[in-house]
């Protein structure tokens, strides 16, 4: 009787949060679906879920026609050329913060976190006046520097939570053991450290694939990653609902599937320590 | 065993972190109060004279500012309200035992990572569009007028893309909150007699507070800045109906080059965004020393 109960209710919960999710993630399969779609497929008044003519010509049509891939690898370049950098800067910040504490530590990080808070339009017309003098809009090297500094500290943050997770035991006894700082850090501290230096530049590799204030403010037919590049799309290109679809389906299942793998990282990274 | 050694490579290994935050805050802020007081507009080029707070002035009496405040606080409002409220109902939903919850997680979350403009032209597009939108195509099926949802509800048709791409985040967050919370706590309350919505009313809700703040915190410093689905949608419009004070600064800034203006609206914003941001520090904080 018991058994029997749950598992009723269980199975009303599994309908519910399958109806609900189905829902939420409906506006993506859609999308998906209709990137193999032909255009009068996908404006039809009577659209159907699975029974068309599947087909790959929206897909060919807009990396043939538009200078996709050049978009394509301008996303690519910053987001990542930028979290590489990014870490560069960070790890050894966060390594000083989480194993040498001092007072200032604490406030340190708050101040870090804070920079992260202030609005980019406070610093638009500086940074778009900056970017002009010094010949940096519409590059790739411009956004890379932006992208970086607006992304630090996050990055500083998660990998202190991360490095703090490493007990000083295991250092200390490193130290015993004769270690100098460089071994420490390079054959004790660093394969311990590497998984949440990988999370750290998965996450921050999405949000900079997705960051689309400064991509569209600061770039144009150059440097554009896939942000500003769709969003030329809004017309009247938006009205082709099948190339829209395809060109969104390239731009965001790469990241889709990365973000699946990030879903703890996301709550450490975004969460600013403010949920435990 | 802090030497003086390790505490001065400490100190090095922080500089570039914190000079470049530093550099990249300080600078350009100052740079923008300064502005602030100029008359300063980059297609009448002049001798850009110091004009006090007539700046600020003219930003704050604006109807559009009027407006544009308003509407970021209906946008931020309408979209707390609807994460919240979805993501605490989710949370309950994705905490209990269920066939596929991997499946459903990974579909709850997907359109946190779906880029904001490719969120904001599908929904505009293919949903939201008066003639061939999905939505259009379901309102003539059961025989109803189609809404032309940007021109008639336009901020609040943002609200609706907005509050799916934030869904995920508060549903995550709450639901790792919910996860930590002690289960014997709901069995004795089971052993009492306490029914499901008690539990929820006097266990699980009190328990979430702390996460629902910061989720509120987090979530405005965000929203206060949306900005890429005005652009792609509205571009703020009709009239200023659907903009925000982000998109308000960006027009006056970039579309008529009025930079004393737009620099003056840049610090009002930055005013904004930091009484929010002091009592999300203060969380951070409590939480930091605990």
């Amino acid at each position: 009787m018991a058994i029997k109960d749950t598992n009723k209710s269980k199975l009303i919960y599994t309908l519910a949060a399958w109806t609900v999710s189905g829902m939420i993630f409906f506006p993506i399969l859609w999308t998906i679906i209709t990137s193999f779609k032909t255009e009068s497929e996908a404006i039809s008044a009577s659209p159907s879920l699975f029974m068309f003519d599947w087909t790959l010509e929206n897909y060919a049509e807009v990396l043939s026609r538009s200078p996709y891939f050049d978009h394509f690898m301008n996303s690519v370049v910053i987001s990542l050329g930028a979290s590489l950098l990014g870490l560069l800067i960070a790890i050894p910040a966060a390594w000083s913060m989480a194993f040498v504490q001092t007072k200032r530590t604490k406030n340190l990080l708050m101040w870090m976190l804070s920079t992260k808070m202030l609005p980019p339009v406070g610093v638009l017309i500086p940074i778009y006046l900056l970017f002009r003098d010094f010949g940096l809009l519409d590059t790739r090297i411009g956004l890379v520097i932006v992208m970086t500094l607006i992304n630090l500290p996050i990055m500083v943050w998660m990998l202190y939570t991360y490095f703090r997770e490493i007990p000083n035991e295991i250092l200390e006894a490193a130290r015993m053991d004769g270690a100098g700082i460089k071994q420490e850090i390079f054959q004790v501290l660093l394969p311990i450290a590497l998984p949440g230096i990988a999370s750290t530049l998965l996450l921050n590799v999405i949000l900079a694939w997705n960051e689309a204030f400064w991509t569209l403010i600061l770039t144009a037919a150059n440097a554009a990653p896939l942000t500003a590049f769709i969003a030329s799309y809004s017309s009247p290109e938006g009205l082709f609902y099948a190339k829209l679809s395809a060109a969104s389906v390239m731009a965001v299942v790469p990241i889709l599937i990365l973000g699946w793998f990030s879903q703890k990282q996301l709550v450490r990274g975004l969460s600013f320590g403010a949920v435990k | 065993m802090a030497t003086t050694q390790s505490r001065t490579l400490a100190k090095i290994m922080l500089f570039p972190s914190v000079s470049l935050l530093l550099a990249w805050m300080i600078v350009p802020l100052c740079m923008t109060l300064y502005f602030s007081v100029l008359d300063y507009n980059l297609l009448m080029p002049g001798d850009n004279e110091f004009i006090g707070f007539l700046n600020y002035e003219f930003f704050l009496t604006d109807p559009a500012f009027i407006e544009s405040f308003f509407n970021t606080l209906l946008l931020v409002g309408g979209v707390l309200f609807i994460t919240i409220c979805g993501g605490i109902g989710l949370a309950v939903l994705l905490d209990q035992a269920i066939w596929g919850r991997n499946y459903v997680r990974i579909m709850v979350l997907a359109p946190f990572f779906v880029m904001p403009t490719v969120s904001a032209l599908v929904w505009k597009n293919m949903f939201m569009n008066p003639v061939n939108g999905l939505f259009a195509h379901f309102a003539e099926f059961i025989g109803v007028t189609p809404i032309d949802f940007f021109a008639e509800l336009p901020l609040l048709s943002i609200i609706i893309i907005v509050s799916w791409q934030w869904l995920p985040f508060a549903a995550l967050i709450l639901l790792t909150a919910i996860q930590s919370l002690d289960r014997e706590q709901l069995e004795a309350a089971d052993l009492d007699g306490a029914g499901p919505w008690s539990k929820f009313v006097y266990i699980v809700l009190p328990h979430l507070s702390r996460a629902v703040t910061a989720v509120i915190l987090i979530e405005t410093i965000f929203l206060l800045s949306i900005f890429a689905e005005i652009l792609v949608t509205t571009s703020g419009g009709p009239g200023y109906s659907s903009t925000n004070i982000t998109y308000l600064i960006y027009t006056q800034s970039l579309l008529q080059f009025d930079v004393g203006g737009g620099s003056a609206g840049g610090i009002v914003a930055v005013v904004i965004a930091n009484i929010v941001a002091i009592f999300l520090m203060r969380l951070i904080g409590k939480n930091l020393e605990g």
